[in-house]
């Protein structure tokens, strides 16, 4: 069936209809979308064409989408045949297959085929599907490069996997990760390469793009995202690795480019036909040129392109309306898609918009213990996007309601739990579908709790959530059924209910407070925000600005030097690495040890002032020199003439260690008792560069009469003629408060290791922006003493923690950005000016 | 026709949950407004006049979530698709920064060139 063929049909069809000449229907194509078309002509009028058949592969026309399932060797060549030769020879149509069409005659009326044939046409359907698209990079035309578009690419791809090794897939979408999980399937070691940091971002939202990402790595494929191709290696002529635009090199047997489709519109441009993305239709599907047709993945039709099947039977309809003359036609109007994985095993279902924002609204459940992601987006009352992971059997649905577009308002608070929920009548009211649950129900999957338990442990005194948690166990664990215990105390305890939990929720995207947020990550080994965002059931699909920097902290936090740092997670100073000004410009303050300087870093500020017409510098309270109104785009070449007078970040711009501030001590003072510059500097050299719950400010006095404010400071050392008095939780801001004593020591040593245990208590346990103040006051100074104090070796073992997270700190981010990292956050795009002509023009 | 809209580059010059920024200047070089341009992690891409409503904060330098971006200068919540303010206090109702319609094609991004040359039309709430 691989040969190509010239199929003669058995019936002759004899150009005579009725005595009348029938048309001539030529088909450019012999894929879904002809055959199809052909299909749905026929229907109407089965005698008013004679039809022939072009087609450039050389088979009859088969299911592409099945390509998978064959790759996957799952389903054979001829069980995914849509039209096998009998079709062609019932219908009396003429295929010519494995001939490609390489011109068209629009005044003649004729094509002609590659073979040098001459078909005169009447009417001309264009069907020529859609190319696949090859990144331009060194070595793209190796042996071993395929794409996935044919049945040829999968025998390629068969071939390969029988001599075993690697193959590296390029492109994480819908074909990417179907030719990923086929070539898995047949044993190879497989690679994943997606430009983009979520899989399938078309089709899926981060959330479920990761754990559809957790998913693929557990069956063994690695999958790198945000990954870009530079080039594909090869070793004599035939394909050897790939490597990426960082300099990793992923070894490979067989590339498979799968990054997308372009539809193939050469045949039409040459015709001069009108084409823009695609062949443009109009809604009967004609093109610029009455004659000719043209439906599937070629065309473009209001301005939308599809490379999805199901537009293409709609497409298919309404063309077979038009040609017919049918008394019904009423033109295509655009499709709502959706998408399914064929993946085996992976439940995976999108459809509509589900982009947010603008008045829609994100309606979300997870089920971690059962691993589902379920997002609908409701807007005006309708549903307009559904993105479903781990369980798709609402899919259909979905869609439905989607494309019906009919108003939801009535079972808005039940759609996401499904179709069976929604459609029973009585649950608008999610109080009353909570009442109506039996005593036996169960509320709690976690801990076995039931309605009727919850109910008991109310009536027996249990007035609030956290006391429903600490009696039963109710909601303690996952959390995901707090709204069903907050539901049943409104119930049972009526108006005494205040409804009110006594801490604060993180942010509005969940129901956790920072504290069970951060003892959740640890319990639970959280690694990454999108998990922490599925395991503790967030109600947003990518968190909000408030509680994606608190994770990126906690995460941090709990796994140094493994944990990798999410840059979108962070306040602008801190992804710029200097402080925004109300202009929009930023201040940048170098590092000054202990506040000490000298000519040389005083000259390169000074020079840096100069040469970036800085309009201001200021000694800052941290006894730190600032320079103000530097635009980002300088931020960079600044840094580099800092670092060059050997100067580094200061930090000035961080929930981080910011200052250390000495006074000049027994060096130089008649008053003082200890070294408190030295210390001041080793202490700096210690603690700067750590992230923090919020800005650290430290100093060391002297003597206690106190020159640098110690007393006012996170963490404050007064030196005494005996040794040194540890201070701590103080603040100078809206909220002034004095420092209480920690304790007090003998020696520098001592102090230091105090000072790192210290930090890494508050690091470990505050939440995230609550200084070391109201910290202290919310679990009391005792608390602190006796988590430092109580055990004898805990003091050395925080120490030791803040220590081992500190060796993946201290470097200087500014050299980084100096020597060239993320020049994107400080490059503009580009920049728009007008000719200076143009302008004249205008100005006249 | 592609005359009415301006090629600004590739799409992957702008990495996802990131904007980056499009300064548009006359022919002396003074500026009219700069251009924010911005890659959602769901991967849409938005364009508004990089200016908060409030205290013309760079909105290009704000955290973005959902099709949301909040300012950094105090924090207000933008929305990416109609520059409208979306919190309910009294200065923040019906604020907005204009937005300069945008599309994606076959992976470029254009922006509408008449708004662009600072034409730019209002939030398409704002009649």
């Amino acid at each position: 069936m691989n040969a190509p063929m010239n199929l003669k049909p058995r019936m002759n069809p004899g150009d005579q209809r009725d005595g009348a000449i029938r048309e001539k229907l030529v088909v450019v194509g012999n894929g879904m979308a002809g055959c199809r078309a052909v299909e749905e002509i026929l229907a109407r009028d089965g005698v008013r064409y004679a039809i022939t058949i072009f087609g450039a592969e050389p088979r009859v026309n088969y299911n592409r989408i099945m390509l998978s399932p064959v790759l996957a060797g799952e389903k054979r060549f001829d069980e995914i045949v849509i039209n096998p030769v009998a079709w062609y020879e019932d219908n009396a149509i003429t295929l010519v297959s494995g001939d490609a069409v390489v011109a068209i005659d629009r005044a003649a009326k004729t094509v002609t085929a590659a073979s040098g044939r001459v078909e005169p046409y009447d009417r001309l359907l264009l069907a020529t599907g859609s190319d696949p698209f090859i990144i331009p990079v060194p070595g793209k035309d190796l042996a071993g490069v395929v794409t996935f578009r044919d049945l040829d690419d999968v025998d390629k791809m068969v071939a390969a996997a029988e001599k075993g090794g690697a193959a590296v897939v390029i492109g994480g979408g819908l074909l990417g990760l179907e030719a990923a999980h086929g070539l898995s399937l047949r044993g190879m070691n497989v690679t994943v390469i997606h430009l983009m940091p979520t899989l399938m971002e078309r089709q899926l939202d981060e959330a479920a793009g990761w754990l559809l990402k957790a998913e693929l790595e557990a069956r063994g494929q690695t999958i790198l995202t945000g990954a870009d191709t530079a080039e594909i290696l090869g070793a004599d002529g035939h394909v050897a690795g790939v490597r990426l635009k960082d300099g990793r090199e992923i070894p490979a047997d067989i590339v498979v480019m799968a990054v997308g489709i372009r539809p193939a519109t050469a045949l039409a441009k040459s015709a001069g036909l009108a084409v823009e993305r695609g062949i443009v239709v109009d809604d009967h599907m004609v093109t610029s040129d009455p004659a000719i047709m043209a439906v599937g993945e070629c065309v473009q039709h209001r301005g939308a392109c599809y490379g999805l099947v199901a537009p293409l039977w709609d497409m298919c309809r309404a063309l077979a309306d038009a040609a017919t003359e049918a008394d019904s036609a009423k033109g295509y109007t655009g499709s709502v898609t959706s998408t399914k994985l064929k993946v085996s095993g992976i439940d995976l279902f999108s459809a509509g918009d589900f982009s947010g924002g603008d008045g829609a609204e994100d309606i979300v459940m997870r089920d971690a213990a059962r691993g589902l992601y379920k997002r609908v987006v409701v807007k005006d009352g309708r549903l307009v996007g559904a993105v479903l992971y781990g369980d798709t059997a609402d899919g259909g649905w979905y869609f439905d309601l989607l494309k019906r577009g009919e108003d939801i308002s009535a079972i808005r608070e039940a759609l996401i739990f499904g179709q069976a929920f929604a459609s029973g009548g009585t649950q608008l009211d999610p109080n009353a579908a909570v009442a109506a649950l039996s005593d036996d129900a169960e509320i709690c999957g976690c801990n076995g709790v039931s309605k009727g338990t919850v109910v008991a442990c109310i009536n027996g005194g249990a007035a609030t959530l956290d006391a429903v948690r600490g009696t039963c166990k109710a909601s303690a664990s996952c959390g995901s059924c707090t709204g069903l215990v907050e539901s049943l105390l409104a119930l049972t305890l009526g108006d005494e209910y205040g409804g009110e939990r006594a801490e604060k929720t993180l942010c509005k995207c969940t129901s956790f407070t920072h504290g069970e947020v951060r003892r959740h990550i640890v319990e639970k080994g959280l690694r990454a925000i999108p998990q922490v965002m599925q395991e503790l059931h967030w109600s947003t699909p990518d968190g909000c600005a408030s509680c994606r920097p608190a994770l990126n902290y906690y995460l941090l936090c709990a796994l140094p030097g493994e944990y990798v740092d999410d840059q979108q997670s962070r306040f602008v100073n801190e992804r710029m690495h200097a402080n925004i000004q109300k202009d929009g410009t930023y201040s940048v303050v170098p590092r000054m040890w202990g506040g000490l300087t000298n000519p040389r870093e005083l000259r390169a500020i000074a020079d840096v002032v100069e040469k970036f017409n800085a309009p201001m510098v200021k000694v800052t309270g941290g006894q730190r020199l600032d320079i103000f109104g530097i635009k980002k785009e300088d931020l960079p070449a600044v840094w580099a003439d800092l670092n060059a007078a050997g100067m580094v970040s200061g930090h000035a711009y961080g929930k981080s260690l910011r200052t250390v501030k000495t006074c000049v001590g027994s060096e130089w003072c008649r008053f003082g008792t200890q070294d408190s510059t030295g210390l001041g500097v080793k202490i700096e050299h210690m603690t700067w560069g750590s992230w923090m719950p919020h800005k650290f400010k430290i100093a060391v006095s002297g003597c206690p009469r106190n020159c640098a404010e110690a007393t006012i400071k996170d963490f404050g050392v007064i030196c005494v003629d005996s040794g040194y008095e540890l201070m701590v939780g103080g603040n100078g801001g809206i909220k002034l408060r004095g420092t209480d004593l920690l304790c007090k020591v003998a020696t520098e040593v001592e102090a230091m290791e105090v000072c790192a245990a210290f930090i890494q208590l508050y690091r470990e346990q505050a939440y995230y922006l609550e200084r070391t103040a109201p910290w202290i006051e919310r679990v009391g100074l005792e608390a602190v003493k006796s988590a430092l104090f109580d055990d004898p070796e805990a003091v050395a073992a925080l120490a030791r923690r803040f220590h081992f997270s500190q060796s993946f700190m201290q470097d200087d981010p500014w050299a980084k950005r100096a020597a060239g990292a993320d020049a994107q956050l400080h490059q503009h795009l580009a920049e728009v000016r007008p000719f200076p002509a143009a302008q004249m023009e205008s100005a006249k | 026709m592609i005359g009415d809209w301006l090629d600004i580059g590739p799409v992957g010059q702008i990495a996802p949950g990131n904007a980056r920024t499009l300064p548009v200047r006359r022919g002396d070089g003074t500026l009219i407004h700069e251009i924010a341009i911005f890659h959602t992690s769901d991967n849409r891409f938005h364009a508004l006049v990089n200016r908060c409503p409030h205290k013309a904060g760079p909105l290009s330098q704000g955290i973005v979530h959902g099709s949301v971006v909040t300012c950094p200068l105090h924090s207000w919540n933008i929305s990416l698709k109609t520059g409208e303010a979306l919190g309910e206090g009294a200065e923040e109702r019906g604020a907005c920064v204009p937005i300069i319609p945008l599309k994606v094609d076959a992976g470029r991004i254009y922006l509408l060139r008449s708004a662009v040359m600072g034409g730019a039309t209002p939030s398409a709430r704002a009649a």
